[in-house]
């Protein structure tokens, strides 16, 4: 001991064990890179770089009108697309001041569900990949290939799908697709049943997640943390119980609640948060094949929605709302707002500002991964480099979305 | 001087020519099938742990993916093998070579059936915690020479594990041995004759099933090439036949482990019941397919369990597999002693 001691005196000061993980890494999720400074194996410090994937969306879409600046929120967090594209068509709804057709909003709020169960069977997978558990990553892949037909089926793209338009939906479900999701979704609560089965207590899987990433209630709100990253840590607060959007009002679901603020209550939380999404998808169903059967799916104002096909043959008024529609896009009445929803990993918001015209002044977009990446340093901190890649699993982060 | 070459020229007589060489041939008899089935295991890891995770593995290469192990072997002689510019040049090039003797060495004791064996030896056991245990040399070199973090960080766990595996795992061996009365290998499976191992000493069995997991550095005890952590651990610098090499060994410590436990615990060549359908098969069938089975338990845990982290693994082989196979250990001994059986 006095050995070492003399050297730190009389010596160059001890250099810290520097790692770069990342942005190459299999772990980091997108392309992190997080410096990690070390002692042996345990994080002193852990720097997250970011900026690797930025595509300057924000700026791009101050010049394309408010339908062409839809795709771009596909691309934000890639893993949820038709939340991204649901904050952007509630934000330019409320500047307009619309209000949208019932059918359209159930039909957002059950294609927003099975956007989270897609989230959240991604997340799984990779969160059990990082820890070591393979089989639970193809598990959760299988389900969620059938999401990905879900997609497909109502807008022709697998992943980008660009299907909610501000004031509506891009077209209306086809046929027997409530059936299709109505056949899966007993399945899919099968292999949740496997997925916890396989993990909730495993012996492994607890003693690689209990007490890892502690983030306290006060730390989860000083830093700006949202969704399970938030409700982990035992805060009850869901954007879509607390400030409900669309018909979230009108639905029965629940919002679990986490106790410990550690990585395993995350798991727990977003586990049960697929169950109650199938319980949402279920009740959306039933209204849409229900009473919502044969209502409008968009918006009847042809100023901010397009006009029937049979009609612009007919009437001249059509013919021009459709032309100006896509050359011009729609006017949007000056004012800003902000809008959020709860998507899959948190409060994903849009604040929008417009000076009248087809274009936004500007576009900001608050991603729930920005935040969380923040407190990355204080969660790893005196944990193990093992311990790192469980925490980014947690943290559910996405780069699309953090870069923008 | 001159007098002792000559002396040595008195040895080539016609009858040491041939002992070589049919040794040669044994040697030869058993490594290049071992090759082969470590080939092979590749390819049933594939398909066992695609089966289990709703894939199908290897499909197109041959019929049924056969050809795999073959494609997989060519591309890999075919690649340029790189060396890292501060890297040390000979350990990096000695340390695939230390991974992969070892794990071929140790197949000269293994009986495959009664007096099948190449090196009939007294203290088989001894030889083969021996060689098996200069493996960790090869994966310590490797990190080492590679001057580079992630390999530094795989090399330093992968030394800690396997010594402090090793450890129970002797004190299980060593209740074998007190059991059997020898070290020699083919005698402790004949000691087995009547009840295996496996049950009379079930726990130290589940005990030896874990540290030879730990011992071959497979899930979940694979620290030292944590894909989602150290990327691929001691071996991130190496490519082409050095890698391939890494891959050898750590297959063929695999098969070879899977002997080992055959041997202690499972009655080696012998039919689980020594009555007449069983007993027509010959041993080595037995020999095979207990190989067989404990390959199995390796593919089937790594494609269920999650990975240990690094102190957890330690926690677990110091502070609850070693007191326990101790205390059996002594407990064990102490009934022997007792019941006046066996050797004490």
């Amino acid at each position: 001991m006095t050995q070492t001691h003399n050297v730190t005196v009389t010596g160059a000061p001890e250099q810290p064990f520097t790692l770069n993980f990342g942005p190459q890494h299999p772990a980091a999720h997108g392309v992190l890179r997080l410096v990690l400074e070390m002692d042996g194996e345990v994080i002193t410090r852990a720097d997250p770089h970011i900026g690797l994937l930025h595509r300057g969306t924000e700026k791009l879409i101050e010049n394309k009108t408010y339908i062409q600046a839809l795709p771009y929120f596909d691309r934000l967090d890639y893993v949820s697309m038709m939340c991204q594209e649901h904050v952007w068509c509630l934000a330019v709804e409320k500047l307009l001041g619309v209000d949208i057709p019932k059918r359209a909003q159930y039909i957002r709020v059950l294609m927003s569900e099975v956007t989270r169960i897609a989230n959240h069977l991604l997340w799984i997978g990779c969160h059990a990949l990082d820890v070591g558990a393979m089989s639970v990553f193809l598990y959760a892949f299988k389900e969620r290939e059938f999401t990905f037909d879900f997609y497909e089926e109502v807008s022709g793209a697998r992943m980008h799908a660009n299907y909610f338009r501000p004031g509506g939906v891009g077209r209306d479900l086809p046929e027997g697709f409530t059936e299709k999701v109505t056949d899966w979704l007993p399945q899919l609560e099968k292999t949740i049943d496997m997925i916890e089965n396989l993990l909730s207590e495993n012996r492994i899987w607890k003693q690689r997640l209990v007490g890892i990433g502690v983030v306290t209630p006060e730390q989860a709100q000083n830093w700006g943390f949202t969704g399970p990253m938030l409700r982990g840590s035992g805060v009850p607060w869901d954007l879509r119980k607390s400030q409900p959007y669309e018909c979230y009002d009108e639905l029965d679901f629940e919002i679990p609640v986490g106790k410990n603020g550690d990585s395993y209550d995350r798991y727990l939380i977003r586990m049960e948060e697929m169950s109650q999404s199938v319980r949402l998808c279920r009740q959306c169903i039933s209204m849409l094949e229900g009473g919502l059967k044969d209502q409008p799916w968009k918006i009847q104002n042809f100023k901010i929605s397009p006009p029937r096909r049979e009609q612009m043959k007919a009437d001249m008024e059509s013919l021009i709302h459709h032309f100006k529609y896509f050359t011009e896009g729609f006017h949007v009445p000056e004012g800003e707002t902000y809008q959020a929803i709860e998507a899959p990993k948190g409060e994903m918001g849009v604040y929008l500002i417009s000076t009248g015209g087809p274009k936004p002044y500007r576009c900001k977009i608050r991603a729930a991964g920005y935040a969380h990446l923040q407190g990355l340093d204080f969660m790893a901190k005196g944990h193990m480099l093992a311990d790192v890649t469980t925490i980014i699993g947690t943290q559910d982060i996405v780069f699309g979305d953090i870069d923008r | 001087m001159l007098d002792l070459v000559l002396s040595y020229l008195d040895l080539i007589t016609e009858e040491n020519i041939w002992y070589v060489i049919t040794t040669l041939f044994f040697v030869l008899l058993i490594t290049l099938p071992l090759f082969g089935a470590v080939a092979y295991l590749t390819l049933a890891e594939r398909k066992v742990i695609g089966w289990m995770q709703l894939r199908h593995g290897p499909l197109y290469t041959g019929w049924w993916g056969i050809g795999q192990p073959i494609a997989d072997a060519i591309k890999l002689m075919f690649k340029e093998p790189t060396i890292p510019e501060k890297s040390n040049l000979i350990v990096y090039i000695l340390a695939p070579v230390m991974v992969l003797v070892p794990a071929v060495v140790a197949w000269a004791v293994i009986p495959f059936d009664a007096n099948w064996v190449l090196a009939d030896i007294n203290l088989g056991v001894v030889y083969l915690m021996a060689v098996s245990s200069l493996g960790v040399y090869g994966i310590l070199m490797a990190g080492w020479a590679s001057n580079s973090k992630y390999p530094f960080l795989g090399a330093v766990r992968s030394g800690a594990q396997m010594v402090s595996y090793e450890v129970s795992m002797g004190l299980c061996l060593l209740s074998v041995i007190l059991l059997a009365g020898s070290m020699n290998l083919s005698e402790i499976v004949l000691a087995q004759q009547g009840m295996w191992n496996a049950v009379t000493l079930f726990p130290m069995f589940i005990v030896f099933l874990i540290s030879i997991l730990a011992e071959t550095n497979r899930a979940p005890f694979d620290l030292p090439e944590a894909e989602a952590e150290l990327v691929a651990g001691y071996n991130v610098e190496y490519g082409s036949m050095p890698f391939a090499m890494f891959f050898l060994g750590e297959y063929a410590n695999m098969i070879l482990m899977s002997a080992f436990a055959s041997i202690m615990f499972l009655g080696g060549w012998l039919p689980p019941l020594d009555i007449w359908p069983l007993n027509l098969i010959p041993g080595i069938f037995w020999f095979f397919g207990k190989i067989a089975a404990v390959l199995f338990f390796f593919l089937w845990a790594r494609a269920t369990l999650p990975r240990f982290r690094y102190d957890q693994l330690m926690r677990l082989g110091w502070k609850v597999l070693l007191p326990f196979t101790l205390l059996w250990l002594v407990g064990q001994a102490f009934i022997m002693k007792l019941m006046q059986v066996g050797w004490v």
